[in-house]
């Protein structure tokens, strides 16, 4: 069993009380909600007679159904309509501040929490989103949840849970240049597997990570929940105090260092015992797509698509339905492999730093011809950060379209869908059977950068060869 | 309409019906299109609704003799991805109140708990094994004890597994939180009292 891990410290402040049965009753600091999965939580509340325990610790904002063309309400699409303003109803009813669209603070909900210094080291956050993950970046416990779940942070402010395993992901050395966060959350999680860590919390540490900005830990802890970790997290240090500094929710004055010190306080101790440590090393980590119908299903940039016999008999079944599916056989170089449309955006790869990536990639060069290629910042203030520094600008000249912040093609609930058997290059974290909004649609996912090299040539690229053509 | 679980939960009978794979994950068993909805209420007609589109009328879900069945029998890592409770809503709704397979992703474990359907769980040879007594005999009835531990049909018997935790509140009837939760208000109250930054950090 762990102890001294910032799990172990974090999950023992925020006990309320064991619940018969063995659960543990744990206090929730930060409540996301969001249009999709909170309407019938409101419901729920409004059954059982109760309302809003901690309107104050609750925040709201829509992103999952917003059209990235126009905003203009009302919207085309009436059901997302019909979302949107229940969820400003049901904020406005019970006293929940609302990041609304062209508030300047609307966006992804993993990408606003952060950016207004809402998610910060110590706490637990929950949302009814599985990507939640994501803002254990900062050092917080946070896991996605259900809508009887969310039903019940909003009446409690609290959760039965139980307890997790900790398994530390040592990550030593340094990411070689043009290998990004995104290339090593899908390579640990191509060597875990995707039910690899169910029932852990996936510490990451080492060199490799601590070396990592915020924005691409937010990248890293996003994907725990596609290995299987409902939550992962990296212990606090001086680039996450850097980053929360200033920020609107962010302490000031003599409470900022106070926070510093609890933040500090709280992060794994050098003795701490953890339920199991897997090692990788950084240098050897390549730029890495997957080929399948699960996020496991990855290749370095020069492999080719894996025959049965090079796969654990308990891999072959899916690989199988993913040959199928993805109609790429075995042996298929991935470097190569013709693409229609390339995303860039989603909670994973949708903030300042990954559009600068992309934007690098794109510059002076143009989309290849036949290819739908489009950008979705992660929020209205990733949107005006990157305009300000001319990014829409490099885009839009090299044929990418510039697009309106939200959720998107990632799950494609708004209208931005692949159409029949596309086949996508994506910045997103899914690429299960029909996750682009066609049920016959295929997604090979990367990193932002890998989908602009996608996006020029019109077919998976090799990144490196298009930053550092001298490099190899 | 069909009755939802309500109270202690120590037995689901019926028929049952083999969704063989794994990894099947929450956009397979409810596609996200699907959610664009502010009640649960049309899901039961929309599980499963690319894969039965894609195997146009051989999928389970579709075909005659699996109608009606209560207990619904699956692989490894089932309900992976997205935490969407649209997923075992969608399952609840088609008429579904026990899962058995080989694991379960924790979101929708937590989920299918929070509805009162209980995820139990045996070995991948058995649960093979359990899915070719299912489509062999698709109107064989079946009875899942959870005080017995066993998943029984006419002539066979089987054991599983449903975590301690769970177990107790699906047994007793507490598996609907809320009330548990509530009861605790005032610990909540005092539990915030102690975390710095609920006051913002202030000064002691």
């Amino acid at each position: 069993m762990s102890s001294g891990t910032l799990y172990d410290k974090v999950w023992d402040l925020h006990r309320v009380a064991e619940l018969p049965g063995g659960s543990t009753q744990l206090f929730v600091g930060l409540h996301l909600i969001h249009e999709v999965t909170s309407p019938q939580a409101f419901s729920a509340l409004k059954d059982k007679g109760l309302t809003v325990r901690c309107p104050e610790r609750t925040v709201a904002t829509v992103d999952h159904i917003v059209p990235t063309t126009s905003q203009q309400r009302p919207f085309a699409d009436p059901l997302a309509e019909e979302m949107l303003s229940t969820l400003e109803r049901n904020c406005q009813e019970h006293g929940i501040p609302l990041n609304n669209i062209g508030s300047g603070r609307q966006g992804i909900v993993h990408v606003i929490a952060p950016e207004l210094g809402l998610t910060q080291p110590g706490m637990t956050v929950a949302c009814g989103d599985s990507h939640t993950s994501t803002h254990g970046a900062f050092g917080a416990i946070a896991f996605g949840i259900g809508t009887s779940q969310v039903r019940d942070v909003l009446a409690s402010q609290s959760l039965a849970m139980n307890k997790l395993k900790v398994r530390r992901i040592q990550v030593n050395g340094l990411l070689p240049e043009g290998v990004s966060a995104k290339d090593l959350i899908l390579h640990v999680i191509r060597h875990l597997g995707v039910k690899g860590g169910v029932g852990y919390a996936y510490e990451f540490a080492g060199s490799a990570i601590e070396a990592l900005s915020m924005e691409e830990r937010m990248t890293l802890c996003n994907m725990a929940i596609e290995g299987g970790a409902r939550c992962g997290y990296v212990n606090p240090d001086q680039v996450t105090f850097d980053y929360l500094k200033g920020r609107p929710h962010a302490p000031e004055g003599d409470a900022w260092t106070r926070a510093v010190a609890w933040w500090s306080s709280l992060a794994t101790d050098a003795n701490a015992t953890v339920d199991d440590e897997v090692v990788f090393d950084a240098a050897a980590i390549p730029p890495t797509v997957t080929w399948g119908i699960t996020p496991g299903q990855g290749l370095g940039i020069d492999e080719t698509v894996p025959s049965l016999d090079q796969l654990d008999p308990g891999e072959r079944p899916i690989a199988e339905e993913a040959y199928r599916y993805m109609d790429l056989q075995p042996g298929t170089a991935i470097a190569g492999v013709p693409v229609d449309v390339c995303f860039i955006g989603s909670c994973t790869n949708g903030r300042l730093s990954d559009l600068r990536a992309a934007a690098d990639v794109a510059r002076g060069r143009q989309v290849a011809e036949g290819i739908k290629a489009f950008v979705v910042p992660g929020s209205e203030q990733v949107a005006k950060a990157a305009e300000a520094e001319g990014l829409d600008a490099v885009f839009r000249a090299a044929g990418f379209e510039w697009r309106e912040p939200g959720c998107s093609m990632c799950l494609a609930m708004n209208p931005d869908r692949l159409e029949g058997r596309q086949i996508s290059a994506s910045s997103s974290n899914r690429n299960f059977k029909g996750r682009q909004g066609s049920a016959s649609g295929r997604t090979l996912l990367m990193s932002p950068a890998m989908v602009a090299a996608a996006a020029v040539n019109g077919r998976v690229t090799d990144v490196r060869t298009l930053i550092s053509p001298s490099a190899s | 309409m069909a009755h939802f679980p309500t109270g202690p939960i120590q037995q689901v009978s019926g028929t049952a019906i083999a969704v063989p794979g794994e990894d099947i994950d929450t956009d397979r068993i409810i596609p996200a299109r699907f959610l664009k909805c502010v009640s649960f209420e049309a899901l039961g007609d929309q599980v499963f609704a690319d894969d039965r589109l894609e195997l146009s009328g051989e999928h389970p879900f579709d075909q005659a003799r699996y109608q009606g069945a209560s207990i619904l029998v699956v692989n490894g890592n089932f309900g992976c991805g997205s935490s969407r409770e649209h997923a075992p809503q969608a399952l609840m709704r088609w008429g579904i109140r026990a899962v058995v397979g080989v694991s379960f992703a924790e979101i929708f474990y937590g989920n299918c708990l929070a509805l009162g359907i209980p995820c139990a769980t045996a070995a991948p040879e058995q649960i093979k094994a359990i899915q070719a007594q299912v489509d062999g005999d698709p109107a064989r009835s079946w009875s899942f004890d959870l005080a017995s531990l066993q998943l029984t049909a006419a002539d066979s018997s089987w054991p599983v597994s449903v975590d301690p935790g769970p177990l107790d509140m699906l047994r007793s009837g507490r598996w609907d939180a809320t009330s548990q939760l509530l009861d605790h208000g005032p610990q909540v109250a005092e539990l915030m009292q102690k975390l710095p930054y609920i006051n913002q950090f202030a000064a002691e």
